[in-house]
């Protein structure tokens, strides 16, 4: 798991994680790169990470990948990343492209619905909480 | 003391409170009028772990956090 401060170096990432394992055969490569929209008029997306529970989350991934002889990488901003820029890069290595291309699936949704990262629209120099696209947490209302 | 942390756009300082167990912390918060609505649509972690029961002991020095809707990415 790799925590950056603002936009991601996404060629250089993907690079390394590329270099780091393609001699240890792995079959397939699966990588998936998320890229800010110029849309609502937003200058760039902002993120809050809690990094205790975030890494907690990603160990419980990489287990569960493991089962399927598959491993994870991961990679996501911290702060301010701006229009066209990027925020998030993960990648399933897998012996069976099958699997990768299940478990990419699995891992970027779950990642949406329960990685501990909280997102602002930036506008006008302000970060305002994009409540309507946020998910709750499993287990939401426990103190209500 | 338990530090509870308020996580994201709650947007609020770390408090302490000398408290036994989730129970007690929401009858302390539940008095707070900028925290009713976040209550009801936030998790809570206790020590980076995710809980789902209000009577799990707590010990001084462990860290309770309040987690907000979500949205990486």
């Amino acid at each position: 798991m790799e925590l950056y401060k603002n936009g991601l170096n996404v060629p250089e990432i993907l690079t390394r994680w590329y270099e780091s394992e393609k001699l240890l055969n792995y079959g397939a490569f699966i990588p998936f790169v998320g890229i800010v929209r110029d849309e609502n008029n937003i200058s760039g997306l902002s993120f809050d990470v809690y990094e205790p529970l975030l890494k907690n989350w990603f160990e419980n991934w990489v287990s569960r990948a493991e089962k399927d002889g598959a491993k994870l990488k991961f990679a996501h901003s911290i702060g301010d990343v701006l229009v066209h820029e990027s925020s998030y890069v993960s990648a399933v290595l897998s012996p069976k492209r099958e699997v990768a291309l299940r478990l990419i699936v699995e891992f970027v949704e779950d990642f949406k619905a329960n990685a501990p990262i909280w997102k602002y629209d930036l506008i006008d120099s302000k970060r305002i909480y994009a409540e309507s696209r946020s998910k709750k947490i499993i287990g939401s209302g426990l103190l209500a | 003391m338990v530090k509870i942390e308020f996580l994201g756009p709650i947007n609020r300082e770390a408090e302490y409170f000398n408290i036994k167990n989730l129970n007690d912390l929401a009858e302390i918060l539940k008095n707070d009028s900028e925290l009713i609505d976040w209550l009801e649509k936030s998790a809570v972690a206790i020590n980076g772990k995710l809980v789902f029961d209000r009577n799990i002991e707590l010990k001084s020095g462990d860290v309770v956090a309040i987690l907000p809707p979500v949205c990486g990415g």
